[in-house]
């Protein structure tokens, strides 16, 4: 009687005192005021360009208007206006806008993608591992931006559908490796043979006992590789494979640079875009990293 | 060690082989074949069809997969549907374009990485360190495009010290000294501005791989002895941290591919990457085809050359 009321007392201490893993998170980001500032950063631009948005005619800024080509900076338009006589400042809002959004969204699929394959292979091992593993292998070898280009060229109706899908297409590898790792350790571990041994299927095994364990190590890839996934939708968008000009990105803005003389004597075309994606990754990168540390007990600061 | 080298061969042929399907099958899906662009529009269509069938292409797609095999291993790479002429010849001068950017960019690499990693792995927790770090976390978010963007617009034009487009100056001699040091001119910029990023993550594994060895056991060991500090530096721990680098010259080439794809459509230099964008803008999908296996058979090479490199530095990779 006395000792299983000490143990439960235990067991209640111990869960008290062991914070859970999004408390950790949470933690390491209000310790580093960088990333603190980073996500404070990001929460407000997030909140200004998708609030101010639905005020924003996204037409109307589009809209070529030639007799205010090359405006500088001035009453009229805050930051001038481009080649076509749109404002620029207003496409910078939508762009960040877009960008964020397709960014969010590339990682979504390619993180879900990314964790099935990883969470099977790494859960079932052997022959299933094996297979999903040469498959991860396969597109590894493939070269990813000349891929995605190409597909992106050849696809029937091209839409930012399309676009997100063939991006995550093939950039899931990385965190199926990651995944799969940590699952392969997971599944030696006695909570997993405990639950084979009373009966659960493989299944709720996975989804209800496996996958919440590794909850901190995909929102720390799945940080990291926003930043990564906003800088590579910038940059095919820079190069005229992303959004097309009527769905302006913050990479189309700094694509209007290509021309020597934009570059050279109209920098308030390009410039704050570039600064607003260097910025964004930036920041997004601070929270990534703040949340890494966060799930390595021996490098966290709070 | 002869037999690990053997058996990543073994992986290395069928990487080639799945490489060169998909992207067979990829130029399968694209519009347009080696006719589209030769024939007269005029011209009756039962003929058009003759000649198709002549040149096999209503082939199933193993077959015409495979005659295009054994026309690549025989050095045909096919016609370009835009320019009318072999793709090869498309190929060769911008292949060795890319190939003296690769390796200016790779020099710059090393150049930048080891001092600075070195430096932030001796001295870490100093002024210095903290600038050095500062600048790969920097560096590490920065995408190349903005950086190149950046480089050629203060370098290029508000200073004018570098040129700010193509491959060499118009007008020079080939093989004349000029011709060279305009070459050289011309690939310094580019070349700097793909290796001020690409270096960011040859600084970061330096420094933490010289901060690591530094707690080593065999570091006290030598310390007790009584060796002076610089050689303690250069024979124990600089050797056990640099050797790796080295090695990885070979994964280098898949970043140098994407990169050398923004890089020269930003400084207009007539290489691969342009000839890629160009060739997807005019569809001349003939082209594209042969850049991108051209592109993907150095990534799988490189890997190869790296592993098989790390397998003689460290005889605990050669497991299996």
């Amino acid at each position: 009687m006395e000792t299983t009321k000490v143990n439960a007392e235990l067991q209640s201490q111990d869960s008290t005192s062991s914070p859970s893993g999004l408390k950790i998170l949470w933690r390491e980001i209000v310790r580093d005021k960088i990333a603190l500032i980073s996500l404070i950063f990001l929460v407000l631009i997030s909140s200004f360009v998708f609030g101010i948005s639905i005020i924003l005619d996204q037409d109307e800024i589009v809209t070529v208007d030639l007799f205010a080509i090359h405006e500088p900076p001035g009453d009229e338009f805050i930051l001038g206006t481009d080649y076509g006589g749109r404002d620029v400042f207003g496409q910078l809002i939508i762009g960040t806008r877009n960008s964020l959004a397709i960014g969010i969204l590339v990682t979504l699929i390619a993180g879900f993608v990314g964790i099935l394959v990883g969470l099977l292979s790494g859960y079932f091992g052997g022959h299933v591992d094996n297979a999903l593993m040469r498959l991860v292998d396969f597109f590894m070898v493939l070269p990813t931006l000349l891929m995605v280009i190409v597909f992106v060229t050849i696809v029937p109706d091209y839409s930012i559908w399309a676009f997100s899908l063939i991006m995550a297409a093939f950039l899931w590898m990385g965190v199926a490796r990651l995944i799969r790792s940590k699952a392969l350790a997971e599944r030696e571990l006695d909570y997993v043979q405990a639950s084979k041994t009373l009966g659960s299927s493989n299944l709720k095994i996975m989804l209800t006992q496996v996958l919440p364990n590794l909850t901190s190590i995909i929102i720390v890839t799945m940080t990291l590789q926003l930043a990564a996934n906003i800088g590579i939708e910038s940059g095919l968008s820079f190069l005229g494979f992303g959004f097309p000009e009527s769905t302006p990105s913050l990479g189309t803005l700094i694509s209007y640079a290509r021309n020597p003389q934009t570059l050279e004597f109209r920098w308030w075309i390009w410039v704050p875009a570039a600064v607003l994606i260097l910025l964004l990754m930036l920041a997004v990168n601070n929270v990534g990293q703040a949340l890494k540390r966060a799930t390595d007990a021996r490098q966290r600061r709070g | 060690m002869w037999k690990f080298i053997v058996r990543r061969l073994f992986v290395t042929f069928p990487q080639i082989l799945l490489l060169s399907i998909i992207v067979f099958l990829m130029a399968e899906m694209m519009p347009g074949d080696a006719l589209t662009g030769l024939i007269d529009p005029n011209i009756d269509p039962a003929a058009i069809e003759a000649q198709r069938e002549r040149l096999g292409l209503n082939d199933p797609w193993h077959i015409k997969y495979a005659d295009w095999v054994s026309g690549l291993v025989q050095g045909d790479l096919g016609q370009s549907f835009r320019f009318k002429m072999p793709v090869s010849d498309l190929v060769g001068q911008r292949l060795l374009n890319t190939f003296w950017l690769s390796v200016a960019t790779l020099i710059f690499t090393y150049a930048i990485a080891l001092p600075l990693g070195i430096i932030s792995g001796r001295w870490n927790d100093t002024w210095g360190d903290r600038l050095i770090t500062g600048y790969t976390y920097v560096g590490f978010a920065a995408p190349l495009f903005i950086t190149a963007l950046v480089m050629l617009w203060v370098f290029g034009f508000q200073l004018g010290w570098f040129p700010t487009g193509g491959s060499v100056a118009p007008g020079l001699e080939p093989g004349s000294w000029d011709y060279f040091v305009s070459k050289v001119q011309h690939l310094l910029l580019p070349a700097f501005s793909m290796a001020v990023i690409t270096t960011v993550s040859t600084v970061q594994y330096l420094r933490s791989e010289i901060i690591d060895t530094k707690q080593k056991d065999f570091i006290i060991t030598a310390r007790a002895k009584g060796a002076p500090e610089s050689r303690v530096y250069n024979r124990h721990i600089f050797r056990n941290s640099l050797v790796p680098i080295a090695a990885f010259f070979g994964y280098e080439i898949t970043g140098l591919i994407g990169g050398s794809i923004f890089v020269e459509n930003i400084y207009g230099y007539p290489g691969m990457g342009q000839l890629f964008l160009d060739s997807v803008l005019l569809r001349d999908f003939s082209v594209v085809t042969v850049v991108v296996l051209i592109f993907g058979i150095a990534a799988i090479l490189g890997a190869l050359i790296s592993d098989i490199l790390l397998s003689i530095i460290d005889p605990r990779i050669r497991i299996k």
